[in-house]
């Protein structure tokens, strides 16, 4: 069963149409790339998941989005924190809290209570280690957040997903600012974490969707023009645009 | 030499000039200050009371106006900062659904911001004879908290704008509610901003003469509480530069040294706290 399910989704901004009848299935433990090119509602779309939109009132909203089955998530009488808490974003430009390393990690625990302060250390490790940032910081825990390098911040803002504890981790375009090396970290942990939860990520680079994705959505234009698993998607395009648009990338 | 490189030259020349002439200004206020306000100094004169005959020139100090000074900073510091905050956060935080209204908001606290303090002293007056106070520490907190309300504001507003977006969609997606992203995020974030804005009211509150000339009195003696008047120290110096009596008029200018040297140590004790918190912010 997917895990969630977007069920004739719209979003517009005044007159302007963001996002048009969007019906998408997200399958579990698997990482799904939403490609397209500028402006065409991928970003939109992933913050539709967690209700991010929300920050933004101007943006009138339509449909359903099904997690696990049955709760809607934009239902606005449902608990904005606990949907939030089930998926970690990671935006294009890590922004650390401003706090320690740390308390970075821990950040997300704290506000849901948890104090027991073995705990938190241990999840702490356990957290950095799963972003292979650990052997890194490890003697610098306490030291601000701003001082790593931007990939390390990344993969810190990671950890700091993760440890809330969600089932869904939605990305966009987590490596547009990070160099060669940084970015093939996060690829690869991404590959790795898919065993236990499930990815979104938005990306315009067709190499990155290659390498990571299992399944891959094209968007123009606030629609959804064609979705495929991966080998299909890419080596047997079906519409025009697609075709135009694997041809240009890169 | 060609055009551009003249034109280049002499805009270097003017942005010098218009420099080395700020800084001239400056030295030479603080030069006066110094220069005629040292030698009056004495133990005496900060740490006692003016005795019978003070304004003559005979013995005493400004004691009064330098308590009554710091206790009615401090007072109207705290007064605006509790208005402020919740202020600046709930326009950085919930207005932003409104973008007019905040505009509208921002404008008026821009007006009030441009209030002459002589027209918040009469309104405090106004005020303090409504809730039937007479002139006191309390009258003098709340005119002088309300002047510089709107400073701060706007200082702690300017600093909440600065932040970027994407911290907040950060601390929204761990599932912080709205008073967590405000005071554990926000807040943080904001914090050397803040204590610029805080003492830049300060600074204001502590040098105003017209707010208090009405509202907060003048007196020989020490307030003993809120509904005592007290002297001040911008008004020490107005009275006593009014003086005919030279002494009495230099004495003036060693408490405009005083006044000048509270502000400086509590802004250069501000920006030393500033660089401690400002390791963590983005």
């Amino acid at each position: 069963m997917p895990i969630l399910k977007i069920q004739n989704l719209s979003l517009s901004s005044g007159k302007h149409e963001i996002l048009k009848n969007i019906n998408l299935e997200i399958p579990r433990n698997k990482v799904t790339v939403l490609i397209g090119p500028s402006g065409c509602g991928k970003t939109t779309l992933l913050k539709s998941l967690n209700r991010l939109i929300d920050l933004y009132p101007e943006l009138k909203v339509s449909g359903k989005i099904l997690f696990d089955g049955d709760e809607d998530i934009l239902n606005t009488r449902r608990d904005l924190t606990q949907i939030r808490q089930k998926m970690g974003l990671l935006s294009q430009r890590p922004f650390p809290l401003p706090m320690s390393i740390y308390k970075n990690v821990t950040y997300g625990l704290r506000i849901q209570g948890v104090r027991n302060r073995k705990k938190l250390a241990e999840k702490v490790e356990q957290h950095l280690r799963e972003v292979a940032l650990w052997d890194e910081v490890k003697d610098r825990l306490h030291s601000p957040a701003s001082r790593l390098s931007i990939g390390q911040q990344q993969r810190l803002c990671l950890a700091r997903g993760l440890a809330v504890g969600p089932q869904i981790i939605l990305a966009d375009e987590p490596t547009s600012a990070l160099d060669p090396i940084s970015s093939r970290v996060i690829e690869e942990q991404f590959m790795k974490l898919k065993e236990n939860y499930t990815i979104v990520v938005v990306t315009h680079s067709l190499r990155q969707a290659k390498m990571i994705a299992d399944y891959v959505v094209f968007m123009y234009y606030g629609e959804i023009i064609e979705q495929a698993n991966r080998d299909d998607f890419f080596n047997h395009p079906k519409t025009e645009r697609l075709k135009i648009y694997l041809e240009s990338g890169h | 030499m060609n055009w551009n490189k003249i034109e280049e030259q002499f805009f270097k020349i003017l942005t010098g000039v218009c420099t080395v002439g700020i800084m001239l200004v400056l030295v030479t206020i603080l030069g006066v200050v110094i220069y005629r306000g040292l030698p009056a100094i004495s133990w005496e004169m900060l740490t006692k009371t003016p005795e019978g005959g003070f304004y003559l020139g005979e013995s005493g100090g400004i004691f009064n106006a330098i308590m009554g000074s710091i206790w009615l900073a401090l007072g109207a510091t705290l007064m605006a900062f509790l208005l402020s905050l919740p202020l600046a956060l709930f326009m950085n935080i919930h207005m932003k659904r409104h973008p007019k209204r905040l505009t509208l908001l921002r404008l008026l606290l821009d007006v009030l911001w441009g209030i002459p303090s002589i027209v918040y002293g009469a309104f405090g007056f106004t005020l303090m004879m409504f809730l039937g106070l007479k002139a006191s520490l309390l009258a003098g907190i709340i005119t002088v908290g309300l002047l510089i309300m709107p400073v701060m504001t706007r200082a702690f507003d300017e600093v909440l704008r600065n932040i970027p977006t994407g911290l907040l969609e950060a601390a929204y997606s761990l599932g912080s509610t709205r008073a967590e992203v405000a005071f554990k995020v926000f807040c943080r974030q904001a914090l050397p901003g803040f204590i610029t804005a805080i003492l830049l009211a300060f600074g204001r509150g502590i040098g105003d003469a017209a707010s208090v000339l009405f509202t907060a009195g003048y007196t020989d003696n020490l307030p003993e509480n809120l509904s005592d008047p007290t002297a001040t120290l911008p008004l020490a110096i107005f009275f006593q530069l009014s003086s005919p009596v030279p002494q009495v008029q230099e004495r003036a200018f060693a408490a405009a040294f005083v006044l000048t040297f509270i502000v400086l140590v509590v802004s250069v004790g501000g920006r030393l706290l500033i660089g401690g918190f400002k390791k963590f912010t983005l």
